[in-house]
């Protein structure tokens, strides 16, 4: 596991003051825009839900925001569907007009991109030389590694090739969605292409995970504003999730487990229970070994999410769920809540830990910190590890 | 003679490479190649038929839930599964607002830059953006006001040079012809189609749980349970007013500003309704209000072929004329490469020919693809919504018929126009004119039948396994935003046994088949003028016409399948 090593994927919060220099701050930029502070903190108020933080950190974000010069970012796609580029531009808070045109220089990112062919290849290269350990990446898709790579090329190179170069000098790597993860949906089975998540890939790697098919919008979103306003990323969980949003189970956050714990189910599809909301644990939810904050944030600006739609979840954001929570809808053999409840430390996964307390404390980051970590060490972690990981 | 190589060709799904050889600036030749590989077909071997369509949808995220849908619809046709009315409608609204809102993105996010030069719009008097504004539409965002924030937005991008998305443009090339005025309506509209697209499919959040990847559909119906006196009811009264809200505001913005920009901007290109037709051949399996496997007749969308531009006629599909070489992708057909194989008995053995990475070049006159080559009788056939508007209005189709003639009137074209470039992209926003009509009267339906207490969306007859026969085939098909799409399945035990698909991007963007015939992205892209062989701008232009979706292209599904006597 690369878990001991987690402190280092903090990136050093010099980085951002050597990016680019720009001529105004952000909320220079807003105001030039016609958008009003008032909007501005609004924003920085959904993010700070999202990351859980004290609401009075809305304020201290609008200030670290306002005062950041606009950091590159480089998104790229390898064996993907491009749902989670689609997830992406559904984000509200901030705007993905907002995020994608002002609050990152995003140079590269080759679905929504301007440039294209040699013009697009060369605007990478440039961020790769010219921005060397001060840019973002963000990875989407998985990345095949049999027979010398032939089943993913860009430009006529390898997504490995790409991968390698591009990450290997960036300041902070994100891997969006299962695929980038562990390889998702194209690693199950018996993977032909030897397709692998960036971090088997590309081992030695620090990467931040957003697991998820795809991974949600407002997640992405929550990380790249704590970036932005405190230099860093934000704790992680043993498997490089952001506790914020991976550290709490569906299950216990789900708007339907009041009729779990009163033993109300739907028993088929389309019944009175159905109808009336009731739980669907027996109609195969994975609810109840799934870590994610889907029931908190929703989806598509808060809308709804699956359970709440009607159907159990998939667990979508659990290590190699393909392989490991399909049939989706046999129920689970253990009735969550019945069976026992670990905490992270009780497993003996102390990394959580280990990533507060080897992060230097300083201001505010620090607070931030041990609210995470406070959080972290109640944190119920029922997923099962999935088939062994890459070495 | 010069060799231009385009990849990635940017603002598509997915990982596509084009190489044109240009003579005298005119394309003389074309080939287009897929990149990517996933061989996710062995993963759906052996898996519960019920959860086919969660597997299936990751196919593509871009175009996500068709193909959900039409594997849903595949294993419902197999088993025999009816589902209830409302059901379908439910299924019909989250899939034309699919449509819709991928036109929309195509054309503004995919698509126009190709057509609209950014930097160019700095120039604008927004004064004259305003006027430009209110002569072609009631939308009411057009004041020079408005339009001089918009411009001090793209100011402040170009003036701290991290122009972000629009860096290393193609920013003054001559092909750009629009007006700077014209420009910057165009990405005022870019910004603002930005916020409609993420506002407008949250019908599919409602409906599915959430975009992209919704997660509501069973086989035999749909989870989104329907009850107008049960607050905690999927779709209830309140659910219904935020969809018929949603539906408004995005009827709104087609009507008000996606078709009067797409006329508006076509106009200062006219020459791009000659270039860029290619292969002449039109399919669609038809969809919408119909249950896909059964009789064609009753779909909104009907189902036919027009063949060689000929408009007088509609010829009938048979789905049993489907089939795909391999000849020129890297693929291996146990029986050799120069037959072609029915989806039901088709092979994906992967084979990979081409050069070692890093390379310059592919190897154009050997196999040169991860997509396959599907054919019709053995002809090209183009898919889409140009193909969708072709076969309505050689059916005769009255609302289509009036819809196509009326705007081309404006244009001063006649319906022939259509088979071009900017046919393509007027067929697509025409297109989303009529689907987001019809999604107002889905609602509506919807509405009606929860008053009159119709809640019923799951036909649970057929959900044990036990009920099941030993083994079972079945097909399912679609019209996709960017075409035909068709799903193959054979259940054996209980499981899958075999699965098949054949994406609308694997028609026209696969290579030559055996008897060398291009593909419709190589056709069309003949005879396209060049500027600056440097700057192959054109090229995009016509490619992007098409709609390219790669994720779904590349041959995803493996069967070594049977034939079996139950598909016609």
């Amino acid at each position: 596991m690369h878990a001991m090593t987690h402190q280092h994927s903090l990136a050093p919060s010099s980085g951002l003051e050597s990016m680019i220099p720009v001529d105004k701050s952000v909320l220079e930029l807003c105001r030039s825009r016609g958008i009003s502070r008032r909007r501005f903190l609004e924003f920085c108020t959904a993010v700070t839900t999202t990351l859980a933080l004290p609401s009075s950190y809305a304020e201290v974000i609008a200030t670290a925001l306002s005062q950041k010069k606009k950091p590159v970012l480089v998104w790229l796609e390898f064996q993907d569907c491009a749902g989670n580029t689609e997830s992406m531009l559904r984000t509200s808070h901030p705007t993905v007009e907002d995020l994608v045109l002002e609050s990152f220089s995003w140079e590269y990112h080759e679905t929504i991109m301007a440039a294209y062919g040699k013009a697009a290849e060369s605007a990478l290269q440039r961020v790769v030389r010219e921005e060397k350990g001060r840019y973002i990446v963000v990875v989407e898709g998985a990345i095949p590694t049999a027979d010398g790579g032939v089943y993913c090329t860009i430009g006529g190179r390898t997504a490995l090739d790409i991968a390698q170069e591009v990450c290997g000098s960036a300041a902070a790597i994100i891997a969006v969605g299962a695929c980038a993860w562990d390889g998702g949906l194209v690693r199950s089975g018996p993977n032909p292409t030897g397709a692998l998540g960036l971090q088997g890939a590309v081992p030695g790697l620090h990467v931040v995970n957003l697991p998820g098919c795809p991974h949600n919008s407002a997640n992405i979103a929550a990380v790249l504003v704590h970036y932005l306003t405190f230099g860093e990323m934000p704790a992680l969980d043993p498997l490089n999730r952001p506790l914020f949003a991976y550290g709490d189970i569906i299950h216990d956050q789900c708007e339907r487990r009041a009729h779990y714990d009163a033993g109300r189910f739907a028993e088929e599809w389309d019944d009175e229970g159905a109808r009336k909301g009731w739980c669907l644990y027996k109609m195969g939810c994975k609810g109840p070994e799934a870590n994610l904050n889907c029931p908190t944030v929703q989806w598509n600006g808060g809308t709804s999410w699956p359970v709440k739609a009607g159907h159990g979840c998939i667990a979508c954001a659990s290590p190699r769920f393909w392989d490991t929570k399909s049939p989706f809808y046999d129920r689970l053999p253990h009735p969550a809540g019945f069976g026992v409840d670990v905490t992270v430390s009780e497993i003996g996964w102390t990394v959580v830990g280990a990533v507060a307390v080897a992060t230097a404390a300083h201001g505010i980051t620090s607070i931030v910190r041990d609210r995470l970590h406070s959080n972290a060490e109640t944190t119920k972690i029922r997923e099962k590890p999935g088939p062994t990981e890459e070495q | 003679m010069t060799r231009v190589v385009i990849d990635p060709v940017t603002r598509i799904e997915g990982h596509l490479r084009i190489e044109v050889e240009v003579n005298d600036h005119k394309v003389t030749d074309a080939w287009s190649s897929g990149t990517m590989f996933r061989g996710i077909e062995l993963v759906l071997r052996g898996r519960d038929p019920r959860e086919a369509w969660i597997w299936a949808q990751r196919i593509c995220g871009v175009c996500t839930t068709v193909h959900a849908l039409a594997s849903v619809r595949a294993v419902e046709n197999a088993l025999g599964v009816e589902i209830p009315e409302n059901a379908r409608i439910v299924r019909d609204i989250i899939a034309a607002a699919q449509n819709v809102q991928d036109h929309i993105i195509h054309f503004y996010h995919l698509h126009a830059l190709d057509w609209v030069d950014v930097i160019s719009a700095l120039k604008a008097d927004p004064a004259k953006t305003a006027q430009l504004a209110q002569s072609i539409s009631d939308w009411p965002k057009c004041s020079a006001v408005y339009f001089k924030a918009v411009q001090n937005r793209v100011k402040t991008l170009a003036d701290s040079r991290q122009l972000s998305l629009f860096g290393s443009g193609d920013w003054g090339h001559p092909a750009y012809r629009l007006p700077p005025e014209a420009n910057l309506l165009a990405v005022a509209h870019y910004i603002e189609a930005l916020e409609l697209q993420r506002e407008f499919i949250r019908i599919q959040a409602v409906l599915g749980g959430k975009n992209p990847h919704p997660q509501t559909y069973l086989m035999g119906g749909m989870a989104t349970t329907m009850d107008g006196s049960e607050p905690d009811a999927v779709i209830n009264p309140e659910r219904i007013t935020l969809l018929n809200e949603l539906v408004s505001n995005a009827q709104t913005f087609v009507r008000q500003v996606y078709l009067p920009d797409v006329l508006a901007i076509a106009g200062f290109y006219p020459e791009w309704f000659q270039y860029g037709a290619g292969i002449g051949n039109y399919m669609t399996y038809g969809d919408y209000s119909g249950d896909s496997t059964k009789s064609a007749s009753g779909f909104s969308f009907p189902r036919g072929i027009v063949l060689g531009r000929d408009l007088s006629a509609v010829l009938p599909l048979d789905p049993n004329n489907v089939t795909e070489y391999v000849t020129r992708s890297w693929y291996e057909y146990p029986d050799g490469d120069m037959g072609a194989k029915h989806p039901a008995q088709g092979v994906t053995d992967p084979k990979y020919s081409g050069p070692k990475p890093p390379y310059e070049f592919l190897k154009t006159d050997e196999k040169y693809s991860w997509l396959k080559s599907p054919r019709y009788n053995d002809k090209p056939m183009e898919v889409g919504p140009l193909a969708r508007t072709l076969v309505a209005y050689a059916s005769g189709n009255q609302q289509v018929k009036l819809l196509v003639d009326s705007k081309l009137a404006k244009l001063k074209l006649p319906a022939s126009a259509l088979f071009s470039t900017l046919g393509r992209v007027a067929a697509r926003a025409l297109e989303a004119d009529i689907m987001v009509s019809r999604l107002s009267d889905w609602v509506a339906q919807l509405d009606d039948n929860i008053s009159h207490g119709d809640v019923r969306l799951h036909n649970g007859d057929k959900w044990s396994p036990n009920s099941w026969p030993k083994s079972a085939q079945g097909f399912g098909f679609h019209e996709a935003p960017r075409g035909s799409l068709g799903h193959w399945v054979e259940i054996e035990d209980k499981k899958i046994a075999n699965y098949q698909v054949v994406a609308p991007s694997t028609w026209n963007a696969g290579p030559r088949d055996a008897q060398a015939q291009r593909g419709p992205y190589e056709a069309a892209l003949l005879d396209t003028p060049i500027a600056n062989p440097e700057r192959p701008l054109e090229v995009l232009r016509t490619v992007h016409s098409f709609d390219p979706c790669l994720a779904c292209a590349v041959h995803v599904v493996r069967a070594n399948g049977v034939a079996n006597d139950k598909r016609r």
